[in-house]
């Protein structure tokens, strides 16, 4: 992957992809999400938040596809506007991790030196706490926001992305191309914006499109605890909170929305899978 | 060897203290202080005696004096007092859970490598074969599958409907009456789905790699040397092949604890087990810093010496290494 990305690179990953039948699956599962969450108001069968105390813990009906929580709301709502909520955590978060970890990546591969050797200890202890430890801990003494999280989620999870995209680094500094930028007068800075980091980026649509399957595993897990998004704001993980509180009586509380996580991790994993396998000369399809 | 131990016990010094700054940057750069947090709850509490607790736990000190006041503490395995009402050093709260977590993240790891290495050792053997492709959809549901929706579905199906286990707890109420044998008995009952859950996640993770460098393994040319010379399938996947194939997973194994140290506060506080996982979650949810921060710097010390152990494995497995250095 040697030189600058012509659009015939791009053309030959399309095709590559096109032929992953399960990537291209992954990739409508994740565009559908996209649409569900923009028209979400409209898709909806009622108001996510709408108290019917007539109707509390109903089964699954025509009328409520997903039956109703402890409040009465139909769940099959309140699961297509948790996709918005996991949609946003995903992106955000991860934009986050991606940025920090790139701009960590790019430095220390290319300068080397004392700066890599410190900012690849940070990578190192940062790798030492267990991540959802660090969140958690952080995430106590902040008021509860999906804002925090998102952050909290993104200043956690860096550190792969810093390790791909330095070792990328390390071996673009080296080619031909680079030395000539030099030559020419190039500014580091122009260097390793222009010159490095586009070609240092295939590699991080891959753990980007992973870690956003990540991301959506630990806010569900989070709001499940208490801990992430605050009811009444619906999202998967803490319709899933009720489920286990009423897990004797009310099973498609636990069964419908976890579903929703399962499907949506897998389609952003299996995406990711694709991207990586598309990008690799040495996979042939 | 020696030179190599060395080495690595000297580059830990350097993480350690990092481990011990961020710990510390993350409890007291975040917004509010921990007595404010302490007090919020309180609201009868007076200017005065806000004061007083505040010089109690240090905290009208500069920052950097507070941070060496703590690691000289925490180098005397002095992680301070908890805020809860009953006030006991952390120390004692982390060092009667701690067993809990490690026996029973040590039970779930070994569950995972004796589950992955068979299973990635099938799957690479019968390369494309419908196997394969079981195992390969079984691998990226165990990737997508959240935990604590896991933890659920057991409870559910295994607890409640079916009756078959208890769903919360180390032991039956009363079970310190029972002979040994039903004791264990008991026990393991009530281990089974924590660990089912604990081991789940990484499984899949660990067998699709396990899969990998069998195949990355069986494509080099000793193997095609050990075929050529008329060894047996059987001969060559398990002496020769498996040997090298294993030695990438010591690191895995590694790499996996903090994974298991941070599972562990989902099916703790989901199955009730008095561990460090529900201890920090408490310790969340009423704001007990000294607890969060004492449990922060031991998770991580924990990861440390996990790696340690993995790489010194490593180094004895490898002759390359064990002799190069």
């Amino acid at each position: 992957m040697a030189g600058y990305k012509s659009s015939y690179f791009y053309v030959v990953f399309w095709q590559n992809l096109k032929r992953n039948r399960l990537a291209l699956a992954g990739g409508c599962v994740v565009a559908l999400l996209f649409v569900v969450s923009l028209l979400a108001p409209l898709v909806a069968p009622s108001d996510p938040n709408a108290i019917n105390a007539w109707q509390v813990l109903s089964p699954p009906s025509w009328q409520h596809w997903f039956g109703t929580d402890e409040l009465g709301r139909d769940v099959f709502s309140r699961v297509l506007y948790g996709a918005r909520i996991s949609l946003k955590v995903g992106f955000v978060a991860v934009g986050i991790a991606v940025s920090i970890g790139t701009v960590v990546g790019l430095v220390s591969g290319y300068y080397s030196g004392v700066i890599d050797t410190v900012l690849m200890r940070l990578v190192d202890i940062m790798l030492c706490f267990p991540a959802f430890f660090l969140i958690l801990a952080v995430i106590t003494f902040l008021e509860p926001s999906i804002w925090y999280i998102m952050m909290v989620i993104g200043l956690t999870g860096w550190m792969g992305v810093a390790r791909l995209v330095r070792a990328e680094t390390l071996s673009i500094r080296e080619m031909d191309y680079i030395t000539a930028a030099r030559c020419i007068g190039c500014s580091d800075r122009r260097i390793i914006f222009r010159h490095i980091l586009p070609n240092a980026m295939s590699p991080v649509l891959v753990s980007a499109s992973l870690g956003v399957a990540g991301a959506i595993l630990t806010e569900s897990a989070l709001s499940f605890l208490g801990i992430g998004v605050q009811p009444p704001t619906p999202s998967w993980g803490n319709i899933l909170t009720s489920g286990k509180d009423y897990i004797e009586f009310a099973w498609w509380l636990s069964l419908f929305p976890g579903l929703a996580i399962l499907v949506t991790v897998l389609a952003y994993n299996l995406l990711g899978e694709g991207i990586r396998d598309a990008l690799d000369p040495r996979v042939k399809h | 060897m020696t030179t190599y131990l060395v080495k690595r016990l000297i580059m830990l010094i350097p993480l350690m203290i990092g481990i011990t700054l961020i710990t510390f940057a993350v409890i007291h750069l975040a917004p509010g202080e921990p007595v404010e947090m302490q007090m919020a709850m309180n609201p009868k509490v007076g200017k005065e005696a806000r004061d007083r607790l505040k010089k109690f736990y240090g905290l009208d000190q500069p920052l950097h004096t507070q941070y060496f006041n703590w690691v000289g503490k925490l180098v005397r395995l002095d992680l301070g007092r908890s805020f809860s009402s009953d006030g006991r050093p952390v120390r004692d709260k982390i060092k009667e859970r701690l067993p809990v977590t490690i026996s029973l993240n040590v039970i779930a790891l070994l569950l995972e490598f004796g589950l992955a290495i068979p299973i990635g050792i099938l799957a690479a053997t019968h390369r494309d074969s419908w196997l394969d492709k079981g195992i390969t959809v079984f691998v990226f549901l165990g990737f997508a599958v959240p935990t604590f929706w896991l933890a659920l579905l057991l409870m559910y199906f295994l607890g409640v409907k079916f009756n078959w286990l208890p769903i919360s707890g180390l032991h039956t109420l009363g079970s310190d009456s029972y002979g040994t044998v039903r004791y264990l008995w008991d026990l393991a009952k009530h281990l089974i789905m924590p660990v089912m859950v604990a081991s789940f996640g990484s499984l899949a993770g660990l067998s699709r790699y396990m899969r990998s460098s069998m195949l990355n393994v069986i494509g080099q040319d000793y193997i095609t040397t050990a075929r050529a010379k008329g060894l047996s399938e059987r001969v060559v996947i398990y002496k020769h092949a498996l040997r090298n194939a294993l030695l990438p997973l010591i690191t895995l194994a590694g790499f996996s604890i903090p994974g298991l140290i941070g599972g562990s506060v989902i099916f703790e506080t989901i199955y009730a087990i008095p561990g460090m996982g529900q201890l920090f979650y408490q310790g969340v949810m009423s704001r007990d810093y000294p607890v969060v921060m004492g449990i922060l710097v031991i998770g991580a010390f924990l990861t440390l010496i996990g790696n340690l152990i993995a790489d010194i494995s490593y180094a004895l497995a490898d002759p390359r290494i064990r002799q190069g250095a």
